[in-house]
């Protein structure tokens, strides 16, 4: 008898692969966005059947709540009949299933033969160290505390990329004029 | 099967799934999203790896990694509509070259 959790756990990893497959296999942008936008979701209670739960509100709130709604806003922008809407696939499309099922196989064949370490062996490789919890109380102190330069050269590069997309959007608008 | 298998074949899977996406789809909105899949591919393996380590450092990383997807993303959507500004269509066929 399974437990719930695991239950849960195989019912989420099975949705997000039900939204990858859909992704290749859907025919208009908006419906790849919407079989993206599962996925993430799928990934995020498996994040909280982990007990990872900071990961998975972010992963909510950054991927589905800015990302995404940020790349459904642009496909309603753009044109519907455009020819990349209407066919699907690129002519080499034999070669790229094969290459990516090689890698797929071969990633999988080193996951099934790795040894898994137990709770003794990290005991050792982190001696003397507690259990941390991924609760949001220990995550903002260690944040703060120790990572505090990593947090601060976050917001530095989002300015870069603020300013990079502006002067994008200005470089197009010369090119045009 | 192990947990930490499971996910990480999860992992396995929605990596090449995006790697198949974006070699074989042609609008480059598509492709973007289908980058994203991978990117979510390695951060579900990264994640994995944090919670079996026990280690607060593994979060702190995939919170950065979710911020540089932000940007990432912010960089990347106007330069998909200045693409599709300059000639009017997302077919990836069409900007063959920029192959030089």
């Amino acid at each position: 008898m399974m437990s719930l959790e695991n239950l849960l756990l195989y019912f989420f990893a099975a949705a997000a692969l039900a939204g990858g497959v859909l992704m290749l296999v859907a025919r208009h942008p908006m419906r790849v966005a919407l079989a993206l936008i599962g996925s993430m979701i799928s990934l995020a209670g498996i994040y909280a059947i982990l007990g990872v739960h900071v990961i998975a509100v972010f992963q909510v709130l950054i991927y589905v709540g800015a990302v995404m709604v940020f790349m459904v806003y642009v496909i309603m922008l753009l044109d519907v009949r455009d020819p990349s809407f209407l066919e699907r696939y690129g002519r080499s499309l034999l070669p790229s299933i094969a290459i990516a099922a090689i890698l797929a196989v071969s990633l999988a064949a080193a996951v099934s033969r790795g040894y898994m370490m137990t709770a003794a062996d990290l005991a050792e490789v982190h001696p003397g160290r507690a259990e941390a919890t991924f609760a949001v109380q220990p995550f903002s102190a260690e944040f703060i505390q120790r990572y505090w330069l990593h947090f601060e050269l976050t917001s530095v590069l989002l300015l870069a990329a603020v300013v990079a997309a502006i002067a994008v959007i200005k470089a197009g608008r010369r090119h045009d004029g | 099967m192990d947990r930490t298998q499971l996910l990480l074949t999860l992992s396995i899977a929605l990596f090449a799934l995006g790697l198949t996406g974006v070699m074989i789809r042609r609008n480059a909105l598509v492709m973007l999203m289908c980058m994203e899949l991978m990117l979510n591919g390695v951060i579900l393996s990264l994640v994995t790896f944090a919670e079996r380590s026990a280690t607060l450092s593994g979060a702190v990383l995939v919170f950065l990694v979710f911020v540089v997807a932000a940007a990432e993303i912010g960089i990347a959507i106007p330069i998909v509509l200045l693409l599709s500004r300059q000639r009017h269509t997302l077919d990836v066929g069409a900007y063959s070259g920029l192959k030089g």
